[in-house]
C-alpha cells in the first residue's frame, strides 16, 4: 500500500485536476481553431498518468507519445510553456517547433513525446542505459499504449533492457482502443504477460483509475529497477473519455454506451476526491484545489495568448548545432 | 607519419576518441571479438589495445541483432549524456531502422525546439563490389542525404576515414559514416597523432585546370586513375573528394567549375536523386554560365545489384567509365581500343 503523506496525495490530486482541465480546455482551443491542428486529450486516463510519473523521481527520465499532455504535467511541468506549445507560440516548451505532438521538457526528465506509436521507447530505453554507464542513479520510463504494444520494436527494446538489465519501466497504457479498434481484437494474450518471455516481471494493473493501485505497481517497479534488479512491462487498464483526437467524428460509435456509463461512474479524479475527504479533507478545500488548478489554467491560455508567434527568421534554429550545414 | 589501412585508421581514431572523452563507448554486433579490426590492438582477444580490456565492457557493448532499438537506444543515450559510436556493420542493415533515424535520431533537436542535444555516429560499411549480392551491396547514403537532420560523411582514404571520425564523434549532431568496403586495405603514410578534419570542407585530391571530376568514397579512386590516364593525353583533371555530403563543400565544387567549365560527378550509388544528382543541380543553378560542356554523371545504374562477379563489375564508376565521361565533356573523341589497353597497362 502506498507509503504517501496527505500533503503528496493532494499534489497527486493536483496533478491529475491539471490534467483534466488543461485537456478540457485545449478539447474546446481545439474545436474553436485557436489551437491548430489536433490533440489527444488523457481525459480518463489521469490515474493512469499520474501514478506513474509520481511514482518517478524529479530527475529521473520517460518518453511518451501522441496523447502527451498528461506526461509532462504529470511529471511537473509548468502549463504555460505546454499550452503556449500546443497553440504554436515562440514561447512554447519546444519554442513552437513541436505542437501537441511532440511535447519535451527536459527540465523535468521528459524526453519527448512521439507521434509515431511504439518509436519513442527504446529513447528511454537509451536513457536507462547511459544512467547504468553513468552510475548515476536515474530510472527510465516509456509510455506506449495497447497500439504500441504491438510494434516490433517494444520487443526488441524489452530483449535490450533485460539483457543488460538497465534500470526501466515499461509502462503500457492499455485504454483499450487503437482509435476505434478494440484492443482484443489485434492483441494475442495478455500485454503483461509477455514480460515472461523475457524474463522480467510483468504487473497488470486491471484499476487503473485508482490513482494509488498504479502508484504502488509502478512504484514497485521503479525500486526494482534503482535497486539494479533490471526492467519491469506494467500494463495499466484504463480508459479514454473523449475521441481519439479532438474534432474526430467517426460515423459509428465503436464503444457502447453501457461500456462508457461503467467507466465514468469511476472517474478517478473524482475516486481519488473522495478518498481524500475521507483523510480529513474538507469539500471546501477540494473545491478550493479546483479552483486553484483552473486559475492556473486561465493563466497558463493568458501566457499563450500574450506570446508572440516566432519569426519566420528562427525557422532553421535547431536544425543543426550550426547554421551553416541548414544552408 | 606511419603507414595505416583504412580499416586501421578507424581503429586508430576509435581509440582516440575513447582516450579522449570517458562518455564515447561503442555498440554494435560483434564489437567486443574485434570482429572488423576496429576495436582491438590485433588479432588476439589478450593483444595488447584490446578494446574490451582497455575500456571495460561498460564501454564497449555486443548488442543483439535489433537495429531498431540499437539506434534509438543509442539517440537516447545521447540525449542523456554519453556520446555513443554505433557499429552497424553493414550499410544495408540502416534500412532496419529507418523509423529511429527518421523520426527520433533527424527530428529530436530540431522537434524539441533545440533541447536534445544528439552526440552519435553511426558508422557502416558498403560492402559493394564484394560479390556479395543485392542483399549486403547497398550504397544508401544518398537516401540519408533527404533527412534534414542528419550530417552524411564518406571518407576515400585512411587519413580522412580517421580525421573525419574524430569530428564526427566531437559534433553535437548526429553523424552517418559511410566507410567503403572495397577501400579498406588501402594504405598510406598517416599522422598517429590526434587530428581532425572539419566535416564540410572538401579535399582536392588532385589540382587541374581543364576538367572537374567531383567523385564520391570508392569512386575517388578511381578517378584519380582516370585523371593519370587523360594526362597523357595533355587533359588537365581536378578531382575534388567532397568527404562530406551533408554539410557539402558547395563552393569548393563550384569554385572548380568556374575555372574548368566543365563538370563529371562519379558516385557508386544509384542515378536517380543521388549525390551526383543534387550536385549537378546545384552547379546548374550557381555557374550555369560557366559551362562549356554539359554535366556527366557517372552512377550505378538504378537496379538491383546482381551476384555474378561478371555482371557486378560492370555497375559502378570506373577508371574507364569516368574516363570516357571526361573525353566527353572535354570533347575529346572516345578511347581507342589501343588507348584503353595502354591505360589498363598503365
Amino acid at each position: 500500500m502506498a507509503n504517501l503523506t496527505l500533503e503528496e496525495m493532494i499534489e497527486i490530486q493536483r496533478r491529475m485536476m491539471r490534467i483534466r482541465l488543461f485537456d478540457e480546455r485545449a478539447s474546446k482551443m481545439v474545436k474553436r481553431g485557436h489551437i491548430p491542428g489536433t490533440v489527444h486529450t488523457s481525459i480518463g486516463q489521469e490515474a493512469q498518468v499520474v501514478g506513474s510519473t509520481f511514482a518517478l523521481a524529479d530527475g529521473d527520465y520517460m518518453s511518451g507519445n501522441h496523447r502527451s499532455h498528461g506526461h509532462p504535467i504529470g511529471k511537473g511541468s509548468p502549463l504555460g510553456p505546454l499550452m503556449a506549445e500546443l497553440v504554436g507560440k515562440a514561447t512554447g516548451v519546444c519554442k513552437g517547433k513541436g505542437g501537441s505532438l511532440h511535447l519535451a521538457d527536459f527540465a523535468v526528465g521528459s524526453l519527448g513525446e512521439s507521434g509515431i506509436v511504439g518509436s519513442s521507447i527504446p529513447i528511454a530505453t537509451g536513457a536507462a542505459f547511459s544512467s547504468k554507464v553513468l552510475d548515476n542513479g536515474k530510472v527510465a520510463l516509456a509510455f506506449f499504449g495497447d497500439g504500441a504494444a504491438n510494434q516490433g520494436v517494444l520487443y526488441e527494446s524489452m530483449n535490450l533492457a533485460g539483457t543488460w538489465m538497465l534500470p526501466m519501466i515499461f509502462l503500457c497504457e492499455n485504454n483499450q482502443y487503437a482509435l476505434s479498434t478494440p484492443a482484443h481484437t489485434v492483441t494475442s494474450g495478455v500485454i503483461a504477460d509477455r514480460a515472461a518471455g523475457f524474463g522480467m516481471p510483468g504487473i497488470r494493473v486491471e484499476n487503473g483509475q485508482d490513482v494509488l493501485a498504479v502508484y504502488d505497481a509502478v512504484k514497485t517497479a521503479v525500486d526494482r529497477a534503482r535497486a539494479g534488479g533490471g526492467p519491469s512491462l506494467v500494463e495499466i487498464v484504463t480508459y479514454r473519455y473523449n475521441e481519439h483526437s479532438e474534432g474526430l467524428r467517426l460515423a459509428n460509435d465503436y464503444r457502447n454506451a453501457e461500456e462508457r456509463a461503467d467507466w465514468l461512474s469511476r472517474d478517478p479524479v473524482v475516486l481519488f476526491r473522495d478518498h481524500l475527504i475521507a483523510q480529513g479533507m474538507t469539500v471546501e478545500q477540494m473545491d478550493q484545489l479546483d479552483a486553484d488548478v483552473l486559475a492556473e489554467v486561465d493563466a497558463a491560455v493568458a501566457f499563450s495568448d500574450a506570446s508572440p508567434y516566432p519569426e519566420l527568421s528562427v525557422a532553421f534554429d535547431d536544425l543543426y548545432t550550426d547554421k551553416e550545414t541548414a544552408a | 607519419m606511419s603507414v595505416m589501412s583504412y580499416l586501421g585508421a578507424i581503429g586508430a581514431a576509435q581509440r582516440e576518441a575513447m582516450d579522449a572523452d570517458e562518455r564515447v563507448i561503442i555498440m554494435g554486433e560483434d564489437v567486443e571479438a574485434n570482429v572488423y579490426g576496429t576495436t582491438g590492438g590485433g588479432k588476439s582477444r589478450s593483444a595488447e589495445g584490446d578494446f574490451t580490456q582497455r575500456y571495460g565492457k561498460n564501454r564497449i557493448r555486443n548488442t543483439p541483432i535489433s537495429e531498431e532499438a540499437m539506434v534509438g537506444a543509442a539517440a537516447g543515450a545521447a540525449m542523456t549524456g554519453l556520446r555513443p559510436i554505433v557499429d552497424l556493420s553493414y550499410s544495408s542493415f540502416l534500412y532496419m531502422a529507418m523509423d529511429q533515424f527518421i523520426n527520433q535520431v533527424a527530428k529530436n533537436r530540431y522537434m524539441f525546439g533545440g533541447q536534445a542535444s544528439m552526440p552519435v555516429v553511426f558508422r557502416s560499411a558498403m560492402f559493394y563490389g564484394l560479390n556479395t549480392g543485392a542483399h549486403h551491396s547497398d550504397r544508401p547514403y544518398p537516401m540519408f542525404m533527404n533527412v534534414p537532420g542528419l550530417k552524411i560523411v564518406a571518407p576515400s582514404n585512411p587519413t580522412d576515414a580517421k580525421g573525419l571520425l574524430r569530428s564526427a564523434v566531437d559534433s553535437d549532431d548526429p553523424v552517418l559514416i559511410f566507410e567503403a568496403c572495397i577501400l579498406w586495405g588501402t594504405k598510406e603514410e598517416v599522422d598517429e597523432n590526434e587530428f581532425w578534419i572539419p566535416l564540410g570542407v572538401a579535399r582536392i585530391a588532385r589540382p587541374g585546370t581543364d576538367v572537374t571530376v567531383v567523385a564520391i568514397s570508392g569512386s575517388v579512386p578511381e578517378a584519380l586513375l582516370a585523371a593519370e590516364d587523360l594526362a597523357l593525353e595533355g587533359v588537365s583533371v581536378e578531382v575534388i573528394d567532397p568527404r562530406t555530403l551533408v554539410p557539402l563543400d558547395r563552393n569548393a565544387i563550384v569554385r572548380s567549375v568556374v575555372k574548368t567549365g566543365r563538370l563529371v560527378v562519379a558516385e557508386p550509388a544509384h542515378r536517380t536523386c543521388g549525390a551526383a544528382a543534387e550536385i549537378s543541380a546545384y552547379v546548374v543553378e550557381e555557374a550555369f554560365d560557366s559551362l562549356k560542356a554539359p554535366i556527366v554523371r557517372v552512377t550505378a545504374p538504378d537496379m538491383q545489384i546482381p551476384f555474378s562477379p561478371s555482371l557486378e563489375k560492370q555497375m559502378y564508376p570506373t577508371r574507364f567509365t569516368i574516363a570516357a565521361a571526361i573525353r566527353r565533356v572535354a570533347g575529346l573523341a572516345p578511347a581507342s581500343e589501343q588507348t584503353l589497353l595502354a591505360a589498363l597497362h598503365n
